[in-house]
């Protein structure tokens, strides 16, 4: 866990008090809501369908119990009960009343969380991978350089108001569960030949209507001159990036229409100004906010206790801990992943008194720690392989140990038109038709790893693009119909999915996946063989021909 | 440029004025006497787009009570009174169509 200190919790109270005055006079008539629109932004209040929507950001995903339980707190005190966990590591609250909001803010802000810059022409939440600082192999702790970036890019007074929105997203292990590759900048962190931390650095990554696979514009870039390099990346956007037409703003239309190599040079022009400058990472620096990481005081303890084995024998437990919990880098620990995906579910979502639940087992079992990953499910970073039982039996309980963990029903998908303004179509019906067509478990495992990605429009948020299934909810003169495309990828060889086919009305989307999923387990060269390497193998062609028979 | 605001409406029968109420963003629905309703069956329908117009600057004017007002497509019930005409309609007037959490 990162540690806040007092500038941060007096920051944050600042902000609160700002935003309650701005809210009155927006109540009171005194602000437009042309004026108020961009302060409610900045605070990550939308509108949407019903309601306000408010967005909070969790930075690089990660959690305290305490934190968890004021996320239960508000979802119960200000919603509906419940909160929905985003593919930016995020959680939304989707009813919330604008009068309130203030007051959810204050009672968040106790715990050091808020929503600023989750909304608005600004730098985003910066994400990473949610097995960070817990997983073997790792470089560095990803989170350590996602915080410096933080607090680099929260109110940066040259970036409030960039072309478009901006993401970033750092890895650090050779399995890339950050999605670096479709960022406005993603880095990759790893060791040059004489063991300095050193950056691979991508940029003009995106999804949205113009999707792009990010381009590499550095290798090797040493660790201390990250912010300077990423400050001059930003300062070329701002200064070249579209303000005419919102849909070519992002980083991507101009990396894509001045190339990777101009823009690089573009950047390093910038860089040579500033990289020596205020903004160089000395090693104290680093070493200060590394000190605030408090990372668990782990016991010596054997892999596979006896506990573990004698549990290995209940063929449920068996399939979740095969299903649902990794390899930790300490031995006799485990992650596990806690799936938000129930059959008949509403991906990422979580009631509050499964927020209270996880936060109790997270004290109990997991040193207080909870991390939310970017495919809307739950993450126990450190937990003793002696107590995985005990916690199965707890998840279980409170219905959030489906062994379904990069399987066909562990969907991600956006809010959709039950909720969101701007969506064409639904997107939470069909993942939950989606699961209960393959709710037999045993039946989802033949299948294998299969990710399925659903946006309800162009935008992408439920990251369809990447997919290796992607669906995308298109408006045909008032009927919901969906676009399918095939073997998108999100990981370190990150690709965009291929069209499969005209798109389909909204009743026979279902049908026509399990066509697709019924030609790949006749399609591939062995169990071995997943989903996304037999499109790769084959094209799209044989998929098409059997997708669009009526069955 | 003419401000979308100014622009000509296109209209194909009859229409009403809806937008969220500021306070909680409640889908509210512009009503004949110039207040707001959270029964869609309250709304002033209008077949003209220049009647459309002059319901849509009253509402835009109001910015205190509503915000984010729009021109929305309705259907009309036997009573002549608005339905909605369109998935996202329903969904604005009835709430999702799934379960929420925590429901049923």
């Amino acid at each position: 866990m990162y540690i806040y200190d007092e500038y941060d919790r007096t920051f944050l109270l600042q902000r609160g008090a700002e935003f309650r005055d701005q809210v009155e006079r927006r109540l009171a008539g005194a602000l437009t809501e042309d004026e108020f629109k961009l302060l409610r932004l900045m605070n990550g209040v939308y509108l949407q369908l019903h309601a306000y929507m408010l967005r909070i950001a969790i930075p690089y995903g990660t959690l305290s119990s305490d934190q968890l339980r004021m996320l239960a707190h508000v979802a119960r005190r200000y919603d509906r009960n419940y909160g929905h966990f985003t593919t930016r590591q995020n959680i939304q609250y989707h009813w919330i009343k604008l009068e309130e909001i203030p007051d959810a803010m204050a009672d968040l802000a106790t715990v050091g969380i808020h929503g600023i810059q989750t909304s608005g022409n600004c730098i985003r939440n910066v994400t990473t991978d949610q097995w960070a600082g817990a997983v073997p192999g790792e470089v560095d702790d990803p989170r350590v350089w996602a915080e410096i970036i933080r607090q680099w890019s929260t109110l940066h007074p040259e970036f409030s108001f960039l072309p478009r929105k901006f993401k970033i997203a750092v890895s650090a292990a050779d399995e890339d569960r950050a999605a670096v590759l479709i960022h406005d900048i993603g880095l990759r962190l790893s060791r040059d030949k004489a063991g300095h931390l050193v950056f691979r650095v991508m940029v003009g990554g995106g999804l949205g209507r113009t999707p792009f696979i990010g381009k590499i514009i550095r290798e090797d870039l040493p660790s201390e001159h990250l912010l300077s390099y990423l400050e001059a990346i930003v300062r070329v956007y701002n200064a070249e990036g579209r303000r005419d037409n919102i849909y070519k703003a992002r980083i991507k239309i101009l990396v894509h229409e001045i190339g990777a190599e101009e823009f690089a040079r573009r950047v390093d022009t910038e860089w040579q100004a500033i990289k020596d400058g205020y903004l160089k990472l000395d090693d104290t620096a680093v070493d200060d906010i590394r000190a605030r990481f408090r990372y668990p005081a782990f016991e010596q303890l054997q892999d596979a206790p006896f506990e573990l084995a004698a549990a290995l024998m209940n063929p449920a437990f068996a399939r979740w801990h095969e299903n649902s919990v990794a390899r930790h880098k300490i031995p006799g620990h485990a992650i596990v992943t806690i799936s938000l995906k129930p059959v008949g579910g509403t991906p990422g979502d979580a009631t509050s008194e499964q927020m209270e639940a996880i936060a109790d087992l997270a004290d109990k079992f997991a040193f207080g720690e909870i991390r939310v990953g970017h495919e809307q499910n739950l993450c126990l970073p450190h937990v003793r392989q002696r107590d995985l039982p005990e916690l199965w039996r707890a998840l279980d309980a409170i219905g959030v140990a489906t062994p379904n963990i990069n399987l066909i029903t562990d969907i991600i998908s956006c809010p959709g038109l039950d909720y969101c303004s701007l969506a064409n179509a639904r997107s939470i019906p069909l993942a939950q038709e989606l699961t209960e067509r393959f709710a037999d478990i045993e039946r989802a495992k033949k299948v294998g790893r299969l990710h399925v990605n659903i946006s309800g429009c162009i935008n992408a948020c439920g990251h369809h693009h990447i997919g290796h299934i992607g669906i995308l909810g298109v408006d045909k003169n008032g009927k919901e119909f969906y676009q399918l495309t095939l073997g998108g990828k999100a990981d370190e060889h990150a690709a965009l999915g291929q069209l499969l086919g005209p798109a389909v009305p909204y009743d026979d989307v279902i049908n026509v996946i399990e066509r697709v999923v019924d030609a790949y387990l006749e399609l591939r060269e062995s169990e071995d063989e997943v989903f996304v390497e037999t499109v790769k193998r084959l094209g799209i062609a044989p998929f098409k021909e059997r997708a669009y028979v009526a069955g | 440029m003419v401000a979308p605001q100014q622009q000509k409406l296109r209209i194909a029968g009859p229409v009403a004025i809806t937008g969220n109420r500021l306070g909680d963003g409640a889908v509210v629905w512009r009503t004949s006497s110039g207040d707001w309703s959270k029964a869609m069956s309250d709304a002033a329908v209008v077949t003209t787009s220049d009647a459309a117009l002059a319901l849509l600057h009253e509402a835009e004017a109001d910015g205190v009570r509503a915000v984010a007002a729009y021109v929305a497509h309705v259907d009309l019930d036997a009573g002549g009174r608005a339905q909605p005409l369109n998935l996202r309609e329903r969904i604005r007037t009835q709430g999702p169509t799934i379960m929420l959490p925590g429901e049923g």
